[in-house]
């Protein structure tokens, strides 16, 4: 659909469609430096907002805790995930593959409020103590499966028979993939990685579910000051992370371009080589 | 010899392939499919006032005596418990009627962004896409929260509706329906523009064209060859709104009042106010088999879709 020139309707459309997307998080970025508490009228420019988030301990300990649960959750998940889209992609048909389809499937759409609460009870069944390990476990269960899908729509896009030839020549399967599957798939996997850390980023009811003493993540920190109303305190901290988030994925974005754009180029020039 | 070899690099491959299945397998086993099996024994338990705060607990320790023993005091109470009290069945009722409207007007609103992306220059399209994704990246919490400030009385939409003399009383939004049905639209918005784009840049043109040459009006062409190849967009969306959109806890939470009853919130409540989590799991258990169904079709959807691929 792309030589048909796009009508008025199309234009509005997506203009007032972005809009509507961008509009609150403008809002909220606007108002975090407002100089005036409160926080519909704008009483002037002030960075005051940030400043006394710098000395407010409990946010930055939340935020720390966040950082470390994201990171290892997100790494293991990674893992765990990109061994799931090789079973799926790779393996054909096994005994039990319609579960194991649906158990990377249904969490994507499962009620975030069914997987804390039987994650919480079967902590509580093994007699785990909780904190950061079970915010973690719990964290990577979920992003596991979106890690999955996004290594398996990348798998999928690839030429099979470049393992097939490696393989022949007597290559061992686990070295095949870490030297011809990985290098491949590796921008699908970078970016399962950094889907499986924002999702530990945002996650609010999971962790409160799976929580325990002494680990309060970021979410369940701003939850439980929004519940109390809304004040420039948590518009800073909102855009921070809003910042942190954007500043990401238009990096990985870039990156992953340029990479495209010297492939590209590579292959040209490998077939200009040619004759 | 030869043979031997071969055999034996089989059985090792082999191997290697169950230990491969077996990872990803044991652990979703363990963190998925384990903890709906103890939801469902805790809904037949009973509530008490202790650590963990229901009974009976089986006494592994006993072996299968334990678990015979504990399996005897299992009851239904619970399930019987949520049909006597109407405010269980309003709230699954309502939740699937607030989901389902919810899901209406994102496929409404999300459809023509959808198309306009899938109009504009191919050397736009991905800028666009990166438009879509990037909300769904930042925090959920953060992008409901925005709305509270926006939906106020003495919000930023009631303040820039007086300045322009459309009303002279502020209206009342937050804490209403319509803010939950404003927070799961702008929410879920993402999921439903991204599968509809993916089916609609796929399609061939000139199919409309063949058939506005043939005298059909763009309407009719519209509604008999776009909308119809952008079915499988149209179903998957609708899936990837309506689903979590059932179970929704923040949004209900944060923008909904007294009058929006929501089955994830009743299940919150019942977990972290009342502390009864027996009705808590029985509530679970029964939200999962009414979302049972979409999930299988929205599954074998998928597959069906990456096996087309």
């Amino acid at each position: 659909m792309e030589h048909r020139k796009p009508s008025w309707f199309n234009i509005t459309s997506l203009v007032l469609g972005f809009s509507f997307l961008y509009l609150p998080i403008v809002i909220l970025v606007i108002y975090s430096f407002n100089a005036s508490r409160l926080v519909t009228v704008w009483g002037g420019f002030s960075t005051k907002w940030y400043v006394s988030l710098l000395s407010n301990e409990q946010m930055l300990d939340a935020a720390w805790v966040t950082l470390r649960i994201g990171v290892t959750s997100a790494t293991l998940a990674t893992v765990l995930g990109t061994i799931a889209a090789m079973v799926l992609a790779r393996q054909g048909r096994f005994f039990g593959r319609t579960l194991f389809s649906g158990m990377i499937y249904a969490p994507l759409v499962m009620p975030e409020v069914i997987l804390g609460l039987s994650l919480l009870l079967l902590f509580v069944s093994l007699d785990q103590a909780r904190g950061f390990w079970t915010i973690m476990i719990a964290h990577t269960t979920f992003a596991m499966c979106y890690v999955a899908v996004v290594v398996q729509s990348r798998l999928a896009g690839f030429d099979r028979s470049l393992e097939e030839a490696a393989m022949d020549l007597g290559c061992p399967p686990v070295k095949t993939f870490f030297t011809i599957t990985l290098p491949q798939i590796l921008p699908g996997v970078a970016a399962g990685w950094m889907l499986a850390f924002t999702l530990s980023l945002d996650d609010l009811v999971i962790a409160s579910f799976t929580t325990g003493p002494g680990a309060t993540t970021l979410p369940m920190k701003i939850y439980s000051q929004v519940r109390l109303g809304v004040t420039p305190e948590i518009n800073a901290i909102c855009t921070i992370l809003v910042a942190i988030v954007t500043v990401g994925v238009i990096t990985a974005s870039l990156i992953s371009k340029r990479q495209q754009v010297q492939r590209e180029r590579d292959e040209r020039m490998a077939i200009a080589n040619q004759y | 010899m030869d043979r031997e070899v071969s055999s034996q690099s089989y059985s090792k491959n082999r191997l290697g392939r169950w230990a491969l299945i077996m990872v990803p397998y044991a652990w979703l086993l363990l963190f998925f499919l384990a903890p709906f099996v103890i939801v469902f024994k805790i809904s037949l338990s009973e509530v008490v006032v202790a650590i963990p705060p229901y009974k009976p607990v089986i006494d592994w320790a006993q072996g299968l005596a334990g678990f015979v023993e504990a399996a005897q005091q299992w009851s239904l109470d619970n399930y019987i418990w949520l049909t006597e009290d109407a405010i269980y069945l309003n709230a699954y009722l309502s939740s699937l009627q607030i989901a389902f409207i919810a899901t209406v007007i994102t496929l409404l609103v999300g459809y023509p962004i959808a198309y306009g992306m899938a109009r504009a220059p191919k050397a736009w399209q991905p800028t666009l896409l990166m438009l879509i994704i990037l909300p769904f990246w930042t925090s959920f919490l953060i992008r409901v929260y925005a709305w509270i400030g926006i939906l106020k009385n003495e919000g930023l939409l009631n303040q820039f509706l007086m300045m322009l003399g459309i009303i002279d009383d502020p209206l009342v939004i937050l804490n209403t329906n319509a803010a939950v049905y404003i927070g799961i639209v702008y929410s879920y918005l993402p999921f439903m523009v991204l599968p509809l784009y993916s089916s609609l840049e796929k399609m061939d043109s000139s199919l409309i064209e063949a058939a506005e040459d043939l005298g059909c009006p763009p309407m009719q062409a519209f509604w008999k060859v776009t909308i119809p190849l952008s079915l499988p967009g149209i179903i998957a969306g609708c899936f990837l709104v309506f689903i979590p959109a059932v179970g929704e806890f923040v949004i209900p939470d944060l923008l909904g009042g007294s009058e929006t009853l929501m089955i994830g919130k009743t299940l919150w409540v019942e977990f972290f106010s009342n502390r009864d989590w027996p009705v808590a799991s029985a509530v679970a258990v029964v939200l999962l088999l009414i979302l049972v169904i979409p999930i299988v079709l929205f599954q074998r959807q998928q597959e069906k879709q990456k096996e087309a691929q």
